[in-house]
């Protein structure tokens, strides 16, 4: 891992740190309603402009930075940990195990994902978890399937046969043994996932699903402001750009972990 | 396709459809128990507040929603068995025909955005291969990660803005010929150019270090040639495969770029299904996305076949 691409992961982590110390900072209050400043284009006391309600956009843009970066985070954890246990099982355990897990994960992948993210969000009572759980609930698959792959290689090899033979466990082959092994093209996996699950909660929050106003999550922000485009651009264009360069940010990063990655990643 | 056998195909095509069968089954079991764990009851949001019992009651008889689960389930399971998808809640139309209307609007669109994404997406992918290391590659490199990092509403919004609010060039929204059509299928194609330029450039990289490009070169061809007949050709093979993958990706782009641009295809109809909670639509939306998917992914598989004489399909890998 070179430092340049590690510099890419350090921004994002930064604006999260930045959003978590808002309250903290001079900025204004996100949820304030302010009737004297409607829709003032970008200047000196409101940086990126303010929205119909007359919030001051810059810093619910801050402030938003630890809704949308902080469900992208956990989705992407709660997938890989799910999605590693599940793939670790198959791989490990074969049979009857193995053919019910890879069924389940194809049946899972034969939803296009955002369809069933969703569907989920749909589902559930609206909120950061609702969000989460959408999130997760259709990005273990790809977890699963590669470290299924990655535990049915490892497992031939022979330093698996000599702990086997020296009498440990299969709890301790699975975890002591094989698990180090594995860590870590998931860990790159979740790298690669992190680009998508920042878009992917964007769309449900302007799909009026996940995150609910008046909290400033980015997608939800630009879905009030969309009706308002016309006299005021800056309300959709500051939150969209906040989305992309998280997004992009995480993508570059994944694109260093895969060059450190010797496996093709998808 | 000679000797290794149109009949094994033939049997691997068969075996498909045969698992597509069950796949969709399933596919209607677990929307079907989605829909029911669903807050709110339809009822009530189809009579209104001033409704008296004995009306709810008689559209509950009406709509069967009554009744208990499973035989719920198996009344729809009935309906699709002939054919039905059973009708809307609140216009009364016949979802079928109501899905039949708006589907081929959004394959118009998601062509669109292929015949878009594709030469693009493969010109870039040539040009990053071709000039691997040089200025020109790094700066496509840095769009093509940009491509996919672009939420796909802001572009649509911000396309809106600029072509048809500012320059007043185009429709901001619609169902229609080409002017209709343009912002919404290049909305759609950013993220396929990107993905597409990414797999062709690693692809035709990979096929330029191979045997047989050494030895077209031996014999003297140009490296033009070379560039067009030997090693793109190869290098197709794992873009179709995107492509095909890819379909999904426009399927559920489509629901956020139709709601945008009022397009009027099946991702905005399912859209306003699940607003309504009109589960007979929302149901009919989810099993034609997840079949038109399916079979698309199937597809992809087969002309694989086709066109990578390496990977055949055998009998007993399947």
């Amino acid at each position: 891992m070179t430092a340049k691409g590690k510099v890419y992961l350090y921004l994002v982590l930064f604006m999260f740190v930045l959003s978590l110390a808002a309250p903290f900072l001079p900025l204004h209050k996100p949820e304030t309603i302010d009737l004297d400043s409607l829709q003032k284009p970008p200047g000196f006391a409101h940086p990126f402009g303010t929205d119909h309600k007359g919030r001051d956009i810059f810093s619910r843009v801050i402030y938003g930075a630890k809704i949308s970066i902080g469900i992208a985070l956990t989705a992407a954890a709660a997938a890989c940990i799910i999605g590693s246990l599940a793939g670790l099982a198959a791989g490990y355990c074969g049979g009857m195990t193995d053919s019910v897990i890879t069924a389940v994960v194809d049946f899972t992948m034969s939803f296009p994902a955002l369809l069933l993210a969703i569907a989920i969000s749909v589902v559930l009572p609206p909120g950061i978890h609702s969000a989460m759980i959408a999130l997760s609930a259709t990005g273990w698959t790809s977890f699963a399937r590669l470290m299924r792959g990655k535990v049915l290689t490892v497992r031939g090899l022979s330093f698996v046969d000599a702990a086997r033979a020296a009498g440990c466990s299969d709890a301790r082959v699975l975890f002591i043994h094989i698990l180090p092994n594995c860590l870590r093209v998931a860990f790159v996996m979740m790298g690669i996932k992190l680009g998508g699950f920042i878009l992917a909660e964007a769309t449900l929050g302007f799909l009026g699903l996940g995150v609910q106003p008046p909290a400033p999550s980015w997608g939800a922000m630009i879905s009030s402001s969309r009706a308002y485009i016309l006299t005021a651009p800056w309300t959709v264009f500051f939150p969209g750009l906040m989305i992309t360069a998280t997004a992009f940010c995480f993508n570059l990063y994944a694109e260093k972990l895969k060059e450190t990655c010797d496996n093709r990643m998808p | 396709m000679s000797a290794c056998g149109g009949a094994t195909i033939r049997i691997y095509i068969l075996k498909r459809i045969l698992v597509l069968v069950p796949l969709l089954i399933s596919v209607t079991f677990v929307s079907f128990c989605l829909l029911k764990t669903l807050p709110g009851d339809p009822v009530y949001s189809m009579v209104g507040e001033r409704a008296t019992p004995e009306a709810i009651e008689s559209i509950r008889k009406e709509i069967g929603s009554d009744r208990d689960f499973m035989s719920q389930y198996a009344g729809y399971l009935g309906l699709l068995a002939g054919g039905n998808f059973g009708r809307s809640y609140y216009s009364n139309r016949d979802v079928l025909d109501d899905i039949a209307a708006k589907l081929p609007n959004t394959m118009k669109l998601a062509l669109a955005a292929m015949a878009i994404a594709i030469p693009c997406g493969l010109a870039a992918g040539m040009i990053m291969a071709y000039r691997r290391g040089s200025f020109i590659e790094r700066i496509a490199g840095m769009f093509t990660i940009g491509g996919v990092s672009l939420p796909v509403f802001w572009v649509g919004l911000m396309a809106m803005l600029v072509f048809s609010l500012e320059l007043r060039l185009l429709p901001p929204s619609g169902t229609g010929g080409f002017k209709f059509i343009a912002l919404p299928a290049l909305t759609l194609a950013v993220p396929a150019i990107s993905t597409l330029a990414r797999v062709a450039a690693a692809s035709i990289e990979e096929s330029m270090g191979l045997q047989f490009i050494r030895t077209a070169r031996a014999k003297g061809l140009s490296p033009l040639k070379i560039a067009i007949f030997h090693v793109t050709k190869n290098a197709l093979i794992p873009v179709v495969t995107i492509i095909g993958l890819e379909f999904g990706s426009y399927l559920s782009g489509a629901v956020v770029t139709e709601t945008i641009f009022g397009w009027d295809g099946i991702g905005r109809f399912a859209m306003q299904g699940i607003i309504m909670r009109d589960y007979p639509v929302i149901m009919g939306c989810i099993i034609t996305c997840t079949a038109v998917f399916v079979v698309v992914n199937m597809l992809t598989d087969i002309i694989y076949h086709y066109i990578d004489p390496r990977i055949r399909i055998h009998d007993g890998k399947g």
